[in-house]
């Protein structure tokens, strides 16, 4: 294997491993201020329980997080000079504002947050969750910017094959920003609600019925049932810009080959893309024209058009694009039903009479988001490849000259951390979620409710 | 807005502060963690309640000296960090198994303490040698011979015992009883490393480079230059004597080997930035000709002079609320 393509393994492999924390602390900090100020408003102790089991997880995933992100960021030098090289003049300024606006933030109150509840007033440390909750969101926003602008360049000029920057407002709003930072906050919303519940069922399995077990699971179930529409929704619309920018990608994730009218909806397919046909279709007719142009008749372009005369493919590896957009659809729409399910069963039978087998779904569904965020990270960017910044620089342009066998030794040693930190990970909460958490009175005067 | 040579001038000001703030600040709770095999299970949790707010803004700034090098100097990023491919991922590597040991001791079932117990002291030492062994490299000019490697492991050995020394001040400083006066005697024993390792990278530095070798043995910079080692010999005459001395009655004075540490960290921090000064890839490139677009150093900068001053501010806010002896970390 060259160079290149360790490198491009172990880029994702680090990425992977970073998101899937941040993607549980961005809304892990609101959900945890929701349950403060519940508390607060009515010194309900089951809110300070649920606050005090969730608050270890989200200092165990942040820890996850912040050191992974290390590693991303000595990942552009390491692995991919040519990136900063040649568009560090935008990337460069967004990064630097990340760690100002956000990383500094979150870092600095997030100490405040965990372990300083007994020595500042009550108001200070709301405050100090806000803040972390603000920071680990500002986070997602300036990394999206840079990603979004990777995928959607704009505001920018080239001089002698370097990007300079002239427009920081198109930078910043690029077209395809709200659209990805909506359905990413989203995502994470939703890997939470469906955490909590899962857990939350974990326990009540076990036999664990305190007050804080029903909350959370009634809480997680409610808030996945709520945030699922608007994912599927804002999904739709990501798709339908991402059609306009990168119409090579939306034809890989739909498998369609030839552009034309009356593109059926791809629903199980074996792409084969040395014969460039798919095998084993199974199709609803029309289905794709209707999703992207809504009229059977809609023009749906096709992979066909991305090769260039001499053949040289310019349309990204098709299996990987087509699956990755399946599973994390499929998760969605697994969510939506878990989702409507528990709503009538909170409404018919309530949080404390949930038939069993509905509660060992929420436990197999407790990471469910996680699936559906990486195969959807998946297909964003590898529906980008061979570009690395779409139309500016490829991905072998920007990789480094470093010798493939050290990138090999690295990358066998990382995956070997991130598997037994996985575990251990995992692990942990489970066990955490055995001994239960409870918030042990005498309370803490800072922590007694405001009125 | 800003002149383009007074920006690149600036922006290597910046990371050679961040730089220092992350050796000073990580460096006293890596320092804690190469510290774990000398004391009792018992005593470990007070000592990892005495980094427990601090460590992840700490590391903070490790993060904005890698940022500022890669938007402010992006030639210069991917030149050093290519030639460090395997010390940074060691380096990483162990920041990553400290960072979530500290977590995982408090949180995994009983039984595995002693393991991630163990995890955070290697990771600790990974990092902490590591950044050693990257330092030394980059003084030899980023160049893998047999005699840099030596020179790149004096440097590795000199940098962790100077971050157990100052984790051990630290350690005087945050707590009371049998563990101040066990880490006490960590520094006693620590300062003749820090003085051993500080002393021979001095002496060696300059008969490696013949370039900062003229720098410092040249008149008169000679003479304006002199303070430097003075002050460093008196600062390690004074922690010496103090050391002796502690604890002292009603704890007096135990904040002193900390700020005298820190003195000599910044010390040997000035010494090493006159000597590459103005270099950013030893020998090779500058500050100026390593630098990016004025365009984006302006933009980056008005944020930076913006949100630093806050960024110091809160950090002293949270230094401040934590401050005394280290209490039991707890959630509530
Ligand atoms: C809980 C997570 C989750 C769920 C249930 C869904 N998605 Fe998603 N999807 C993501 C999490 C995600 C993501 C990981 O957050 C991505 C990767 C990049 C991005 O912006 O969001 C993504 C990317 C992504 C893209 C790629 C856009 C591009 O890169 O240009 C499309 C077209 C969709 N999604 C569409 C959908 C649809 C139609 C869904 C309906 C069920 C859906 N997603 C459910
Ligand atoms: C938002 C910040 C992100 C940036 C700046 C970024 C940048 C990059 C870069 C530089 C590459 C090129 C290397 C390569 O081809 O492998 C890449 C590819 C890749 N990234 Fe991202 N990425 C981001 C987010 C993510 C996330 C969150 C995931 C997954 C969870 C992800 C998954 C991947 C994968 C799988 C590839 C490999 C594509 C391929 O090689 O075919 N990325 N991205
Ligand atoms: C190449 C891309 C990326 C780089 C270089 C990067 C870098 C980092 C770094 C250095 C940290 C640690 C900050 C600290 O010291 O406190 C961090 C944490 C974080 N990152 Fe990333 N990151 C990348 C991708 C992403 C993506 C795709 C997201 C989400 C959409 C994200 C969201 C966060 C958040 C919320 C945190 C806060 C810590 C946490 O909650 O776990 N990052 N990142």
């Amino acid at each position: 294997m060259d160079t290149l393509l360790l490198s491009r393994i172990q880029f994702a492999a680090n990425i992977s491993f970073h998101i899937l924390f941040p993607t549980i602390t961005i809304a892990l900090g609101w959900v945890l201020l929701f349950f403060k100020l519940r508390y607060n408003r009515t010194g309900q102790r089951k809110w300070m329980d649920l606050y005090m089991f969730w608050v270890k997880v989200f200092a165990l995933s942040f820890a996850m997080g912040v050191v992974s992100g290390i590693t991303m960021s000595f990942q552009f030098g390491t692995n991919w000079p040519g990136f900063m090289e040649t568009v560090g003049n935008v990337a460069g300024p967004l990064l630097a504002y990340e760690v100002l606006t956000a990383f500094f933030l979150e870092a600095v109150f997030l100490g405040i947050m965990l372990f300083g509840a007994s020595r500042v007033p009550g108001w200070v440390h709301t405050l100090a969750t806000v803040l972390v909750a603000f920071g680990t969101t500002m986070s997602a926003f300036w990394i999206l910017v840079l990603n979004s602008w990777m995928h959607t360049p704009a505001g920018y000029e080239l001089r002698d094959g370097v990007v300079y920057a002239i427009d920081w407002m198109a930078i910043i709003f690029n077209p395809s920003l709200p659209y990805r930072l909506t359905h990413m906050l989203l995502a994470s919303g939703l890997t939470v609600a469906f955490l909590v519940a899962g857990i939350s069922a974990y326990r009540w399995l076990r036999g664990d019925h305190a007050p804080a077990v029903a909350t959370g699971l009634r809480f997680g179930v409610v808030l996945g049932a709520v945030l699922i529409p608007l994912q599927i929704l804002a999904g739709d619309m990501h798709g339908l810009n991402t059609l306009e920018h990168q119409p090579q990608k939306v034809a890989a994730m739909e498998g369609n080959w030839e552009t034309g009218p009356h593109v059926p909806l791809v629903l199980f397919a074996l792409p084969d893309q040395a014969a460039r046909e798919n095998r084993f279709e199974i199709a609803i007719p029309s289905g794709a024209s209707i999703i992207l142009k809504h009229d059977p008749a809609g023009v749906v372009p096709g992979l066909n058009d991305f090769v260039a005369e001499d053949g040289t493919v310019l349309h990204p590896p098709v299996a990987p694009v087509f699956w990755g957009f399946r599973v994390m659809v499929g998760t969605g729409m697994l969510m939506l039903a878990m989702g409507a399910a528990g709503l009538w069963f909170l409404h018919r039978r309530g949080a404390e009479n949930l038939p069993r087998p509905y509660l060992i779904g929420l436990v197999g569904m407790a990471f469910s988001g996680w699936v559906a965020t990486l195969a959807g990270w998946y297909v964003t960017e590898i529906g980008r490849q061979p570009w690395l910044v779409h139309g500016v620089l490829t991905t072998a342009e920007a990789v480094g000259p470093v010798a493939a066998g050290m990138v090999l030794t690295t990358l066998i040693a990382y995956l070997m951390v991130y598997v037994a930190l996985m575990v251990a990970y995992i692990g942990v909460i489970f066990h955490l979620a055995r001994k239960g958490s409870f918030f042990t009175p005498p309370v803490q005067p800072a922590l007694q409710p405001a009125e | 807005m800003f002149a383009p040579d007074v920006l690149p001038v600036i922006f290597a000001a910046l990371m050679g502060l961040s730089i220092l703030l992350y050796v000073i600040l990580d460096g006293f709770d890596l320092g804690v963690g190469l510290l774990f095999p000398f004391s009792e299970p018992e005593e470990r949790d007070r000592m990892v309640a005495s980094i427990g707010p601090f460590w992840d803004a700490n590391e903070t700034w490790l993060v904005l000296a890698i940022g500022i090098l890669l938007v402010a100097f992006p030639a210069a990023h991917g030149a050093i960090l290519t030639a460090l491919y395997l010390p940074v991922a060691v380096m990483l590597i162990g920041l990553i198994l400290r960072g979530v040991a500290f977590e995982f001791r408090a949180k995994a079932p009983l039984v595995h303490k002693g393991l991630w117990d163990a995890a955070f002291f290697t990771g600790s030492l990974m990092a902490a040698v590591s950044q050693g062994f990257m330092l030394g490299m980059y003084v030899m000019g980023l160049r893998w011979g047999w005699s840099e490697v030596a020179f790149a492991l004096l440097t590795a050995g000199a940098l962790t015992v100077a971050y157990s020394f100052i984790g051990a001040t630290w350690v005087i400083f945050k707590t009371d009883g049998t563990l101040q006066r066990k880490a006490v005697r960590w520094a006693q024993g620590g300062i003749w490393g820090v003085v051993i390792g500080m002393g021979a990278v001095s002496a060696a530095t300059p008969l490696v480079s013949a370039r900062i070798f003229d720098k410092w043995f040249r008149f008169p910079e000679i003479v304006t230059l002199a303070p430097l080692p003075l002050m460093a010999g008196a600062l390690v005459a004074l922690l010496w004597i103090a050391l002796k001395r502690l604890p002292a009655p009603g704890d007096h004075f135990a904040w002193f080997p900390f700020a005298g540490a820190t003195a000599l960290m910044v010390l040997g921090f000035s010494g090493m930035a006159y000597s590459f000064y103005p270099y950013i890839v030893p020998e090779k490139l500058t500050i100026l000709e390593a630098a990016a677009a004025t365009e984006s150093l302006s933009i980056i900068l008005v944020g930076v002079m913006v949100v630093l001053p806050v960024i110091l501010c809160y950090t002293v806010l949270a230094y401040t609320i934590f401050r005394g002896k280290a209490t039991a970390l707890r959630y509530d």
